[in-house]
């Protein structure tokens, strides 16, 4: 078990390691509003560079049939194809519907799961868009007995 | 955070929970008024001080998130910490080590 001042120190060593060093792969990272402020779907993959967009059954959405409380619904995303760039998770009946965008690279696997909150049952999707530009999708529906927004 | 990275075979899987209020900007406050969004936009993950994940998230992540990912050709030993920031610009970074 570390205790809290050496976590605090290494913290401060990967702060720094951070701040200097520069990552060239990810300097398109800056925070994508656009799709993020995306209401559908295809507007947000659009956003997020996709050109075109194909149902696809290497890409897998995992997430429960129905789930009691909407504001922690299990969302997963993950494709067996290779050469993608990003990866989203998105709720079609969410206010804004991209949830989460994950940039993959070669040494991580492209396998995501997370935590969303959804306002009413909806079809939530995996998206996956390749460095050209082509699209794969997956969908599933989410039933939500309890809402998660609003209050 | 609470960073757990557990390595098996040629890879390591991380699981993180962060601690955040993750504010929607959709809910209502007593007096009617709109809860201004405060939310984290971007989360990163490094192996060994090198950088191997990117992840931009929306308002509709779950209050104290929860992110799994697996980190190929990360060992017993290594290093992997993670980095939020927010929409307010704070941050804050964990490491923790795989094993």
């Amino acid at each position: 078990m570390q205790t809290r001042r050496e976590t605090l120190k290494q913290s401060a060593v990967v702060a720094g390691l951070l701040a200097t060093a520069g990552f060239p792969q990810f300097a398109q990272a800056a925070f994508n509003k656009v799709a993020f402020d995306a209401k559908s779907v295809q507007d947000a993959a659009k956003a997020a560079g996709a050109a075109s967009l194909a149902e696809s059954k290497d890409v897998t959405i995992t997430g429960p049939d129905i789930a009691e409380n909407g504001a922690v619904v299990p969302l997963g995303a993950s494709t067996t194809l290779a050469g993608v760039k990003q990866l989203l998770v998105l709720v079609e009946k969410n206010p804004a519907a991209l949830v989460a965008l994950f940039h993959v690279s070669d040494s991580i696997e492209a396998n995501f799961a997370t935590r969303a909150k959804m306002g009413q049952s909806s079809d939530v999707y995996a998206v996956a868009i390749m460095a050209d530009g082509k699209a794969f999708f997956a969908k599933k529906e989410v039933k939500v007995t309890l809402g998660g927004c609003g209050g | 955070m609470r960073i757990r990275a557990q390595a098996s075979g040629d890879k390591a899987t991380v699981r993180v929970l962060m601690s955040h209020e993750m504010e929607s900007g959709q809910r209502k406050d007593a007096a009617g008024k709109l809860v201004p969004a405060w939310y984290i936009q971007e989360v990163t993950a490094s192996l060994n001080g090198k950088q191997v994940l990117a992840a931009e998230w929306g308002p509709a992540v779950s209050k104290n998130p929860f992110m799994q990912f697996a980190i190929k050709g990360a060992k017993a030993g290594d290093k992997v910490a993670v980095t939020w920031k927010d929409n307010k610009g704070d941050t804050r970074t964990d490491e923790a080590t795989v094993s």
